[in-house]
């Protein structure tokens, strides 16, 4: 089922003796309409990105000066965000990505070694732990956020440097959601990965750690990097759990600090709301089309499995 | 089971090239890796336990036993499974089922607890705390109280306060030590200067020295740190028939066994301590009128929400998959790039920018696209349904457009080639034989979608913060509140106060909603018999 992924973007099948030319009627029931659907659809897709990034540009900053788009350009509100209380944008976006790319590399490793675990190891209890994973990813750690909190309370009272108000409190609360979530994706694409590679191996000597980092680990590259760059995408944006653990504005996200931007004062303050947006958004954005091959892959592999 | 497979090679035994260690057979080594292997083992382990040393001081300190042993067996498992051979799915599954445990297992139960519990703002810490609390936040200066020369002093993050009474003894206290006659400061301790003071202002002003053993007999405080007053509660406090006596007006408050003093008028003093109260909070979620009928509305609301946000997301996915699945459509890949496009974006950047879109007075959709309309988007109940509907379409179409796009074109084509054959046209097709084979490939996938939208926060909270608010409520919710919103604001909403106890018995109600689904849909997809 999965043989289909690779043509979600790429690889445009060949044109087959379409070339000669056709009536017009004929040609619009079989594909002229495809275009008209394909430009609305762009057009949907496209509009809040462009103006959102028209707003950005446009010196009036206010919400009522930003709808018509792309009347006049400059980088005012860009300067603006960027020296905003001592930079504090530029802080909150080192602590984003710092949280994020922390927590998606563990996340990757913590989910690399359990789906090893019950892929290539026969142990009891192996099915019920696969399935309590199953379970457990049911309910989503927002669920427990008041636990949560007060659990952390409690660790700051004990190891205050990865307590409440810490990236590594927040990190490790992130990591107690990780094995659920995407154990189930690594575990399937492990199972597709042949055991006499990795037992011929073992045969040569091999230890388990060797077999681990440099035999399975390069083979499953592809869902390593779809999960990683899901749960970065995730963490870069998670609002809930981080607003309600770091509370010092210098600790804060991108997340939380855009939105206090424009909660109170959405008017006022939405040119430099829309540059700090899109200056969140294109990081994620361009990683996001570098790989949404292997995202589109790794989805549909997940799905259809 | 696991060792015999992994850790003794079958057949030939492990001598070949390439081999470390070629005298050790793998039972014997610490590590079944190289010299490095151990290094990082016992470096990680080394960290760890160092950590724990430190945990088991810290928390035997506090007199925290049941902590202290539970760290110490947790550390030691630790420590059994990574020092011994074998166990090797152990040494893989340690690290992320320790996060596990706390962070989602324990939690879970944690927050069952809490749901019988009145923990909240009015109600969080001890009895004792709330008694101290009480006395120091109903104190008054003693009328015509002589005034006290001080000097303040500082060890560490603790501060004491040396006085000179008026008829010459000197005393030294601090806020936990009453005052002590003293000719001077004990050891250690470091007089503050003026700047100091000023430095140290809160800490200074939150000095609060009782003059004797007895609570009651008030406590010394001081505004600039040079002179200091004797201050004493209007309520004062009977240990022995634990009671607070007002001893302006006389009113007794008496421990109510729901963590208040509470007066026969019914009037409570703040703040209280927690309690466990059992199922009141479940009670009030289905009894009390303040929040029974909305929470049936937004329980309602959160299924119409994830219902329709899957299906109108499935429809416009999978429109734009068969549209622009087309053998030769020219520009397809251009297509199929800007319309995922959406899915990139950061999700709670999606929320704030269509509320400004959306905004009712200066938004692009009114001002542009309606000519200077007034629609009341997100002010409106309904409209405000609809907006939150048409912008997690937005977000979520194209994920199910990349899904859908797959499975079409993974559909084999023998079957298609044999409806043509006989005769089947293209909706024909589409509807007696794509779309069931479609559907096996992505049922899953919808009901997965079903409950993530189910607990969906970012849109909601982004996009209008659940508003617009009931009015038949005190509780800060609104119209468009899923049911994980409702439960972060009325555990961390600004307004109306923060009671942990009623949204901990809310999580535990979607807990019960959440697992139904789950069950339900396990029937229906089987997909427990993937795990061989």
């Amino acid at each position: 089922m999965a043989t289909g992924l690779a043509d979600v973007t790429s690889k445009p099948e060949k044109p087959v003796g379409s070339h000669r030319r056709q009536p017009f009627g004929k040609w619009f029931v079989d594909k002229g309409w495809r275009h008209l659907v394909g430009v609305a659809a762009i057009v949907f897709a496209l509009l809040p990105l462009a103006y959102i990034l028209s707003a950005s540009l446009n010196p009036a900053g206010t919400l009522t000066g930003s709808n018509q788009l792309f009347r006049a350009i400059s980088f005012v509100n860009y300067e603006n965000i960027l020296t905003r209380d001592g930079g504090i944008y530029l802080t909150w976006y080192w602590n984003a990505l710092v949280i994020a790319v922390v927590s998606s590399a563990a996340t990757v490793l913590l989910c690399a070694m359990g789906a090893y675990a019950f892929s290539r190891m026969r142990f009891r209890g192996r099915r019920t732990g696969l399935l309590a994973l199953l379970i457990l990813q049911m309910f989503p750690q927002l669920l427990m956020i008041v636990a949560i909190f007060l659990t952390m309370i409690w660790i700051t009272d004990v190891f205050p440097a990865i307590g409440l108000g810490t990236h590594a409190g927040l990190i490790m609360v992130y990591l107690g959601g990780a094995l659920g979530v995407n154990t189930f994706l690594m575990y399937g694409f492990f199972n597709t990965i042949p055991t006499a590679i990795d037992e011929a191996a073992k045969i040569d000597g091999a230890g388990h750690a060797r077999v681990f980092f440099t035999i399975m680990l390069p083979l499953v590259t592809p869902v390593l990097a779809v999960i990683g760059l899901l749960s970065f995408i995730g963490f870069i944006g998670e609002f809930a759990i981080a607003s309600v653990l770091l509370t010092d504005p210098r600790d804060q996200t991108l997340a939380i600090g855009l939105f206090q931007l424009v909660s109170g004062f959405q008017s006022q303050n939405w040119g430099i709301f829309a540059a700090g947006a899109v200056l969140a958004a294109i990081p994620v954005m361009v990683l996001f089309l570098l790989l949404q091959r292997y995202i589109a892959g790794g989805l549909i592999a997940g799905s259809v499995k | 089971m696991a060792d015999v497979k992994t850790e003794t090679p079958t057949g030939a035994p492990p001598r070949r090239r390439g081999v470390e260690d070629p005298g050790f057979g793998p039972k014997r080594r610490l590590t079944s890796g190289g010299i490095v292997a151990l290094v990082v083992k016992v470096v990680l382990l080394g960290i760890i336990d160092a950590l724990a040393v430190f945990g088991l001081y810290v928390l035997i300190g506090k007199g925290d036993w049941v902590a202290a042993a539970v760290l110490l067996a947790v550390v030691a498992l630790v420590n059994y499974i990574y020092l011994r051979p074998g166990i090797l799915p152990g040494k893989y599954l340690t690290p992320g089922l320790f996060f596990l445990a706390i962070f989602q297992v324990f939690v879970i139960f944690y927050t069952g607890y809490i749901s019988f519990t009145n923990y909240g703002d009015q109600h969080n810490s001890t009895k004792e705390d709330a008694v101290s609390q009480i006395i120091r936040t109903s104190q008054e200066r003693v009328p015509d109280s002589p005034a006290y020369a001080v000097e303040i002093y500082r060890q560490a993050d603790q501060y004491g306060m040396f006085v000179s009474e008026p008829g010459g003894d000197t005393a030294f206290g601090t806020n936990e030590q009453p005052l002590e006659e003293a000719s001077g400061a004990p050891d250690g301790w470091e007089r503050l200067n003026l700047n100091q003071i000023l430095r140290f202002q809160d800490e200074v002003l939150a000095l609060n020295v009782q003059v004797t053993d007895d609570v009651n007999d008030g406590t010394l405080r001081t505004q600039d740190g040079s002179t200091a007053f004797v201050f004493t509660s209007t309520l004062e406090y009977d240990e022995a028939a634990d009671t607070f006596t007002d001893t302006e007006s006389g009113v007794v408050y008496s421990d109510d066994g729901e963590g208040n003093f509470r007066a026969e008028d019914g009037t409570t003093l703040t703040p209280g301590w927690r309690v466990v109260i059992g199922w009141e909070n479940y009670a009030y979620a289905f009894t009390n009128e303040q929040i029974r009928d909305p929470l049936i509305r937004v329980v309602i609301w959160t299924f119409a929400f994830a219902f329709f946000s899957t299906f109108l997301c499935f429809a416009l996915g999978l429109f734009l998959a068969i549209v622009f699945n087309h053998p030769t459509l020219r520009g397809k890949k251009f297509y199929r790039i800007l319309v995922i496009l959406p899915y990139a974006f950061p999700v709670y950047l999606t929320g704030l920018v269509w509320a400004g879109m959306l905004n009712e007075e200066f938004g692009f959709i009114n001002e542009v696209l309606f000519g200077g309309a007034n629609i009341p988007w997100l002010s409106d109940p309904w409209l405000a349904r609809l907006s939150v509907l048409v912008v997690n379409m937005w977000l979520g179409y194209a994920y199910m457009f990349l899904v859908c796009t797959g499975a079409l074109q993974s559909l084999p084509d023998d079957v298609i080639e044999a409806a043509k054959m006989d005769g089947a046209g293209a909706w024909r097709i589409f509807r007696s034989i794509k779309l069931p084979l479609l559907f096996v490939a992505v049922a899953p996938l919808l009901i997965a979608t079903f409950a993530f939208n189910f607990n969906n926060f970012p849109v909601i909270f982004m996009l209008t913060g659940g508003n617009p608010r009931f009015t038949d409520t005190t509780l800060p919710i609104g119209s468009t509140d899923i049911m994980i919103t409702m439960v972060y604001k009325i555990a961390f909403g600004s307004g109306g106060g923060r009671d942990y106890g009623l949204a901990s018995a809310l999580s535990i109600l979607i807990f019960i909603i959440v697992a139904i689904i789950a069950a339900i849909s396990f029937r229906q997809t089987k997909s427990l018999e993937d795990l061989h």
